[in-house]
């Protein structure tokens, strides 16, 4: 598939849907969701989860050794369905990890790959597509249909959501926001885009289950770390260290509050 | 009465109830630990140095009580607030209406992404509705379409303009907690900018007011 033609066909519809004057912004959002079903069947993140698959398989980094022994919480090598239950704690590592934290782990202990090589560069751009990203890419596919179960089982899980939510209502920076000044509400939106009421099961489980995801507008598939940093970046905050606890703590009020839905990644937005 | 309530009602977004109901009980040791991660976590990028996590008293005082302070800490913090606005010293509240659809358009600035002589804009119409002609509008905001209208009843003349004035420099003066920005407090514009601003609300030609 021509991710191209999908991008133009994107914006052509989007330029559409803007030069009306008319019509209102709920007709906006069922026309963004029509475009979504209509190419449903080929969410160029398809490309991503195959580079992903490969690159998997392949043994790679100074110890030339493959990600398929990675432990994503399921046990060695499972990846189905791994991401439906993430974070969660790993008593290997003692703490509390979302899946990139967890891909961090496996490549540093599995393949030898230093750690700051992965986490300095984590996002991909103009003709760079770091490995990370398409092995997200990968396992969030393989939760495709998997029922979200996200554990606070574990004290440190507990502390992790509790955290997690604080920092959500934490306000501060030059404009006072925090994550809740603009998704603690039902239906309101920034200019023309939706922002879904964190406050809601139903909105908190249909915005997780969408990402990670391939954004239209950048022609890049995106990460939930890389979701997180946006976020903080629009709220005018400095930047947060990719994988920090800062992010999976976070990671980890918004995959709880999202249990019970039906994980439906990778997605596709704007 | 019922109009005066209104009035002081200008600019308030939703809070409450349902936030404080989530956040859950008050644990000392919790928030001191989520204050030394966020400090360790965040780092510098570009223009948004680190010292933005630093919450002043009225961003902690908020995050505390989740929107919804006591009465009596509400109305002390917003005194001081009220106390710290900086007037204009020729004591005119109008500038220029054309000027001021222009900044209300752009939504840049202060993220890490902007370049240090990027001049922020006033975010208007990212929450509020204000010309009729613009559809793509926010609504974290009050819609502010026809303002002239919606207002001048309540107040009007220089005592409007200077209420006007006040809530786009500061309107965590008025209620405490409000999602607005407090663009002069802050620094984000200027008091020729905010000018403009009460310009673009009360001019009757500009957009907002004239159909």
């Amino acid at each position: 598939m021509n991710t191209h033609i999908i991008k133009s066909l994107f914006f052509v519809l989007l330029f559409s849907i803007y030069g009306s004057v008319v019509q209102a912004a709920s007709d906006a959002t069922d026309e963004i969701a029509k475009y979504r079903e209509m190419i449903s069947d080929g969410n160029p993140a398809d490309f991503d989860e195959m580079r992903g698959e490969n690159l998997w398989k392949k043994p790679s980094g100074p110890k030339k050794v493959s990600m398929q022994k990675c432990d994503l919480g399921k046990g060695s090598g499972i990846v189905k369905g791994a991401y439906a239950e993430l974070p969660k704690f790993f008593p290997d590592t003692d703490r509390v990890q979302d899946l990139e934290s967890r891909l961090v782990s496996c490549m540093t202990t599995l393949q030898g790959i230093p750690e700051k090589e992965i986490t300095t560069k984590p996002f991909g751009g103009d003709n760079y597509k770091p490995d990370i990203e398409s092995y997200v890419a990968y396992v969030v596919g393989q939760s495709k249909g998997v029922k979200m179960n996200v554990s606070l089982n574990h004290p440190k899980e507990k502390e992790a959501y509790e955290i997690g939510k604080r920092i959500f209502f934490y306000r501060a920076g030059p404009y006072d926001f925090a994550c809740a000044t603009c998704h603690t509400q039902d239906k309101i939106r920034i200019r023309m885009q939706d922002l879904p009421n964190f406050n809601k099961a139903k909105d908190s489980q249909a915005a997780y289950v969408s990402w990670p995801a391939y954004r239209v507008s950048q022609g890049l598939f995106r990460s939930f770390q890389w979701r997180l940093n946006d976020c903080f970046r629009q709220q005018r905050f400095p930047e947060p260290q990719y994988v920090s606890e800062l992010t999976i703590d976070l990671a980890m009020f918004m995959a709880r509050n999202a249990n019970d839905a039906i994980y439906a990644g990778p997605g596709l937005k704007r | 009465m019922m109009k005066t309530k209104y009035a002081v009602g200008f600019f308030i977004a939703l809070i409450g109830c349902p936030i404080a109901a989530l956040a859950g009980d008050k644990n000392d040791a919790l928030d001191a630990k989520v204050i030394s991660i966020i400090k360790r976590d965040f780092h510098d990028k570009g223009i948004a140095r680190l010292d933005r996590i630093n919450q002043d008293s009225v961003q902690a005082m908020c995050t505390q009580y989740l929107n919804n302070p006591p009465i009596v800490d509400m109305e002390r913090l917003e005194a001081e607030q009220e106390k710290a606005i900086k007037w204009p010293a020729d004591g005119k509240y109008m500038g220029d209406w054309k000027a001021g659809e222009k900044l209300a358009q752009s939504g840049i600035g202060m993220t890490w992404s902007d370049k240090p002589d990027a001049i922020p804009g006033g975010n208007c119409y990212n929450c509020h509705q204000l010309s009729a002609k613009e559809i793509s509008y926010g609504t974290l905001g009050r819609s502010l379409l026809h303002f002239r209208a919606q207002f001048s009843q309540i107040r009007s003349g220089e005592e409007l303009q200077r209420y006007v004035y006040g809530h786009i420099y500061n309107a965590k003066a008025y209620n405490l907690c409000v999602k607005m920005p407090r663009f002069g407090h802050l620094g984000i514009l200027t008091e020729a900018q905010i000018k403009d601003l009460v310009a673009l609300l009360l001019d009757p030609e500009s957009p907002v007011n004239k159909q």
